[in-house]
C-alpha cells in the first residue's frame, strides 16, 4: 500500500512537471487516435447514414455486417494489418509497418464499423420520423442522407466520442503493428503495458491517470451533446 | 408590401385564371377502382372519386376507415394494389407530385429552426436565391411566425407547428393541398388559425382535400364531401346536402353518433 502511494506520488510528479517523454507519448496517442477517428467518421458516417436511410438490395445484410464488424477483436485487426504491411504483404513496399501510420490504419479499421453501426441506428430512428415528409417533398437520396446527418449532428458527436474512447484505450492492435518503439510508436496504452511488466509503476500510473482523465472528459462531452440533442429535438 | 413585390415578380400562375374562368372546373385528380390491401385485408375498396380544381373536398368517416390511406394514395406516397390515380387525366407521376403538397396529422418538423424548415422544403423543390428568400418571408408572415423564425421548430407549440407545416406546404406553390386531420389535436384558437390558413390558400386558388371527423369543420371549410366507411366511399355530394340529409345508413348513423357495424358487403 505504501509503495502504491509512493508510486502514485511519483506519477503525479511526472504529470505536473510535464515530463517530456510522457508528453511525447500522450501527444502521439492523441495524434494517432484523433486521426483514426477522423478517418473513421469520414467513412463511417455516410456509410451508416446510407444503410440507415436508403432502401437498396442487400441493405439488411449490410446492417448485419456492420453490427458484426463492430465486435472485431483488436488482435485480429492487428494481425490483418500486420500481414498486409509486412515485407511480404501486398502493402509491404510502402514500408509502413512499425510507424504511426500503421497504428492509424489499424485503429481506423477498428473504429469505422463502430461509427457506421451507431450512425445507422441513429439515422434509422430519425428517418422513421422524417420518411413521409421526405417522400411528400420528394427529397432525393443524396439530400436525404445529408439532411439526416445534419439533423442528427449532436447525437453523432457522441458516436465519434465513443469511437475515440474505444481507440484511445486500445492496446492489442497498435502494439502488433506499431511495435511499441521508443520515441517512434510508443503510445499510452502500449507504454502502460510495457512499463508495468518492467515494474516501472510510476510511469504506468501517470499514463493511467491521464487516460482516465481523458475518459472522464469524453464522458462529460458525451453528456453535454446528449443534453444539446435533447434540447434541439425536444423529444 | 412584400405581398405586392411577390405578385410583381412571380405573377399568379396561368392555371389560377383558368380555374376562375372555367364554368365547370377541370378534374384535377381522379381515382379508378382504387384498392389498397395490407396484411391480407382490403383497406381501400374500389374507390372512384373526382376532385375538381379549386374545390374543397372533405373526406369524412370514422377512425380507421381509411381516410389517411386514401390521402396517401392520392398523393402517391403508397402505390395502389389495384386501380389508379390520375392527375389531370394522366397517371400520377413525378411532375404531378410536384404540384401537390401534404400536411400530416402530426406535423413532421425537422430538427432545425423554423426558417430552416421552410428553406429545406423550398430548396428541395428547386427554389433558389431571392425567390427562395421571398417565399420564406411570405410563409413566415402567413403562419404568423415572423418573431419565431430562429426558434427550434420542435419546441414550438402544437398549433404553431401545424401553422408552420401548412405554410411550409403552401410555400412550394402547390396546386392541391392534402391535409390529414390537421386540427385533430389543437385547441379552438389554434384550430381557427389553421382553418384561416386553409381558407386563404383556397382563395389563392389552391385545391383542398382535407380528412376530418369534425362535422363543424367540414361545414366551415368544405364544398364537397366524400363519406367513407370501412375502406369504401358510401356517399358523396355537397357538404351541406350530405350532412343535412345523409342518404347512406353509414353516414346517418355516424352523424347521429351511433355505432354502425356493417360487414354485409
Ligand atoms: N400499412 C398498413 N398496414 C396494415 N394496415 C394498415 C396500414 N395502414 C393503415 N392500416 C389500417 O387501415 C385502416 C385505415 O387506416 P387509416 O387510413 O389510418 O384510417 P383513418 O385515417 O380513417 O383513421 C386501419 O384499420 C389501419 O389499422
Ligand atoms: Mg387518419
Amino acid at each position: 500500500m505504501g509503495s502504491f502511494l509512493a508510486s502514485l506520488g511519483e506519477a503525479v510528479g511526472l504529470i505536473v512537471t510535464g515530463d517530456p517523454d510522457l508528453l511525447e507519448i500522450i501527444g502521439l496517442s492523441l495524434r494517432v487516435t484523433l486521426t483514426a477517428v477522423a478517418a473513421a467518421c469520414v467513412i463511417g458516417l455516410p456509410t451508416g447514414a446510407v444503410v440507415g436511410a436508403l432502401r437498396f438490395p442487400g441493405r439488411s445484410l449490410a446492417g448485419v455486417v456492420l453490427n458484426s464488424l463492430m465486435g472485431l477483436p483488436p488482435v485480429v485487426v492487428g494481425l490483418m494489418v500486420y500481414m498486409a504491411l509486412s515485407a511480404g504483404g501486398p502493402l509491404g513496399p510502402l514500408g509502413l509497418l512499425y510507424t504511426p501510420t500503421a497504428m492509424i490504419i489499424a485503429q481506423t479499421i477498428l473504429v469505422t464499423p463502430i461509427v457506421a453501426a451507431l450512425t445507422k441506428q441513429i439515422v434509422e430512428d430519425l428517418h422513421a420520423d422524417y420518411a413521409e415528409q421526405f417522400a411528400s417533398l420528394e427529397v432525393g437520396p443524396f439530400d436525404r442522407v445529408v439532411a439526416l446527418l445534419w439533423d442528427a449532428r449532436f447525437s453523432l458527436m457522441t458516436v465519434a466520442l465513443a469511437g475515440f474512447g474505444r481507440a484511445v484505450a486500445e492496446v492489442g492492435a497498435v502494439i502488433m503493428v506499431g511495435g511499441n518503439i521508443n520515441h517512434v510508436t510508443r503510445v499510452m496504452t502500449t507504454t502502460i503495458a510495457l512499463e508495468t511488466s518492467k515494474g516501472n509503476l510510476e510511469v504506468a500510473l501517470a499514463l493511467g491517470v491521464v487516460l482516465l482523465t481523458i475518459a472522464l472528459i469524453v464522458n462529460g462531452a458525451v453528456m453535454t451533446f446528449r443534453a444539446t440533442a435533447a434540447r434541439v429535438t425536444y423529444a | 408590401m412584400l405581398e405586392t413585390e411577390f405578385n410583381v415578380r412571380s405573377p399568379a400562375p396561368a392555371w389560377r385564371e383558368e380555374t376562375q374562368r372555367a364554368a365547370s372546373p377541370e378534374v384535377l385528380l381522379e381515382t379508378r377502382t382504387l384498392c389498397f390491401d395490407a396484411g391480407g385485408r382490403r383497406l381501400i375498396d374500389r374507390i372512384d372519386i373526382d376532385i375538381r380544381a379549386g374545390r374543397r373536398t372533405m373526406i369524412m368517416g370514422a377512425n380507421g376507415t381509411g381516410k389517411s390511406l386514401l390521402l396517401r394514395l392520392l398523393h402517391g406516397l403508397i402505390p395502389p394494389t389495384r386501380g389508379e390515380v390520375l392527375w389531370r387525366g394522366r397517371p400520377l407521376d413525378r411532375r404531378g407530385r410536384h404540384a401537390q403538397a401534404m400536411v400530416f396529422q402530426r406535423p413532421v418538423m425537422l430538427r432545425r429552426s423554423v426558417i430552416a424548415n421552410l428553406r429545406f422544403a423550398l430548396a428541395v423543390r428547386g427554389f433558389t436565391g431571392s425567390e427562395r428568400t421571398m417565399r420564406e418571408t411570405e410563409a413566415l408572415q402567413r403562419a404568423q411566425l415572423e418573431g419565431l423564425a430562429a426558434r427550434q421548430a420542435r419546441v414550438l407549440s402544437a398549433g404553431e407547428q401545424q401553422r408552420l407545416a401548412v405554410a411550409r406546404a403552401l410555400s412550394c406553390a402547390p396546386r392541391i393541398l392534402f391535409l390529414d386531420e390537421p386540427t385533430a389535436s389543437l385547441d379552438p384558437v389554434s384550430t381557427h388559425a389553421v382553418e384561416q390558413l386553409i381558407r386563404e390558400a383556397h382563395a389563392d386558388g389552391v385545391t383542398i382535400v382535407l380528412a376530418t371527423h369534425d362535422v363543424g369543420q367540414a361545414r366551415r371549410l368544405g364544398d364537397d364531401l366524400v363519406f367513407m366507411h370501412a375502406g369504401r366511399v358510401v356517399e358523396t355530394g355537397r357538404v351541406s346536402d350530405v350532412l343535412n340529409a345523409p342518404r347512406s345508413e353509414a353516414a346517418r348513423a355516424w352523424l347521429e353518433g351511433r355505432l354502425y357495424l356493417d360487414s354485409s358487403s
